[in-house]
């Protein structure tokens, strides 16, 4: 049987991971590879960076993070923030990570999905999406990490991105990031059931129970986390077996 | 002596594949000239992406007879996701399409309510134990990206065994010197790179 991903999120910022809410009040957090060797022996299934930092220039040094830890582990890895171009998505992949997710640039220019997915195969692109709620069972896309919003309807954008060529939709609920109060279950049950990619359910995550949660009732085939592993309040593992232990296939 | 060559026809994401094979310390080389496949002592053929697009790149890149030849002359050939369908006679995705037809049988959509792609960590259950290329793997988790899976005609040449929601199907053949993944071993843990020391050591074998 298919399991169910557990996918750790690392933001990193010039080159170091970093912790804090929304942005803000930015923390070192140590050497990124490093968190990812940390990750993989801990039973992670996946990886997702996800670089914020903001100058151009430094910018190079998350394709150092990925050449690196491309040598490491040996398991999917995932990079997302500031891929604007084709080319952008083919110096990430060609050192080694195996998906780039787009948000702002494919809202901004949607053929960049259909060109990369032509390019480089549909699995490697994965369609970043900030929703917030606008009333029962509808939700708006925002952009420039959440700071913009865009009128756009998140169920139709999803469908869209879908057959444009997204492999996979990794679904942010800014209403519920940061909350630890749980993953927004009605969005994730609405793309899920919209879409026939599959649906990382990331915002939220306070515990297992949140994860069990909108694997079950939210339909989510993936769950993503950044604070809950980071602080160490649970491990990959305990989540895991939680997990398990509650009727959800997972990689143990 | 020229190891192994991972064929490179512009199909995908082939790094983390030649990554995983320098870090087992294999004589490795990602290229796309003919002539480096004819004097390659083992043929690797990653890909993603649709078959018939695959095929004709092979076409006009002038690979695809190379690559015909060398399964001939019984080098040992590794196919992987992609790579693996290419190796089967046919394909249904976008219209019929011929492969290589190393290994009778057929690449056909999964067909019902699951979500496409098949993605992520699936049990692979080992049906020839006695392959030297599955040689000391065990029954394992491992990571899967694809829509399209393969039907191999003789059950003979089934090596591993997969089952989603319901539909199993082959994640790995073999027939003599030819192999196909369907999963990633360069992607389910350091473990299964054991696939390609196996592989590796065929093609030693072979160069000897």
């Amino acid at each position: 049987m298919l399991t169910k991903r557990i996918i750790p999120c690392l933001d990193v910022n010039k080159g170091r991971v970093v912790k804090g809410v929304k942005f803000l009040n930015l923390k070192d957090a140590g050497d990124p590879v490093e968190a990812a060797v940390r990750y993989n022996k801990a039973g992670a299934d996946e990886l997702v960076f996800l670089d914020i930092t903001a100058s151009h220039e430094v910018r190079k040094t998350i394709i150092d993070v990925v050449r690196k830890t491309a040598e490491k582990i040996y398991i999917p890895f995932t990079v997302g923030g500031g891929i604007k171009t084709v080319d952008d998505m083919e110096l990430i992949l060609k050192n080694g990570a195996d998906k780039v997710s787009v948000n702002t640039a494919a809202v901004l220019n949607p053929s960049l999905i259909e060109k990369g997915a032509k390019k480089f195969g549909r699995q490697c692109i994965v369609l970043a999406v900030d929703a917030k709620k606008i009333k029962p069972g509808k939700w708006e896309v925002y952009t420039h990490g959440g700071r913009k919003a865009t009128g756009l309807d998140a169920l139709k954008w999803i469908k869209q991105a879908e057959k444009l060529g997204a492999g996979e939709v990794l679904l942010t609920s800014m209403d519920a990031d940061g909350t630890k109060a749980g993953y927004d279950i009605p969005l994730n049950l609405a793309v899920s059931d919209a879409v026939r990619i599959p649906v990382i359910a990331s915002g939220g995550a306070g515990g297992p129970e949140h994860m069990l949660e909108v694997l079950k009732k939210g339909k989510a085939d993936a769950v993503l986390a950044a604070s809950i592993f980071h602080y160490k309040e649970y491990t990959v593992r305990s989540v895991k077996e939680y997990l398990r232990d509650n009727g959800i296939p997972v990689r143990l | 002596m020229a190891g192994i060559v991972i064929v490179d026809y512009g199909m995908g994401n082939l790094h983390s594949v030649s990554k995983a094979f320098s870090h087992i310390k294999a004589r490795v080389k990602v290229s796309d000239k003919p002539s480096d496949i004819e004097k390659a002592s083992g043929i690797v053929l990653p890909g993603v992406g649709a078959f018939g697009d695959a095929v004709k790149q092979l076409k006009k890149r002038k690979l695809y007879m190379p690559v015909k030849k060398a399964a001939a002359a019984g080098k040992p050939v590794l196919g992987i996701c992609l790579g693996m369908q290419l190796l089967m006679a046919q394909s249904e995705e976008f219209g019929k399409h011929k492969g290589f037809g190393f290994i009778k049988g057929k690449v056909v959509r999964f067909k019902g309510k699951m979500k496409i792609p098949h993605m992520g960590w699936n049990e692979m259950r080992v049906i020839d134990k006695k392959n030297p290329v599955i040689k000391g793997v065990k029954d394992s988790l491992v990571y899967f990206v694809h829509s399209y899976y393969t039907v191999p005609e003789d059950k003979k040449d089934m090596l591993c065994e997969t089952d989603y929601e319901g539909v199993k199907f082959a994640s790995a053949v073999s027939r003599g010197n030819i192999y196909g993944f369907q999963f990633h071993p360069e992607k389910s843990g350091e473990k299964m790179l054991k696939i390609y020391k196996n592989f590796n050591k065929l093609v030693e074998n072979q160069e000897r």
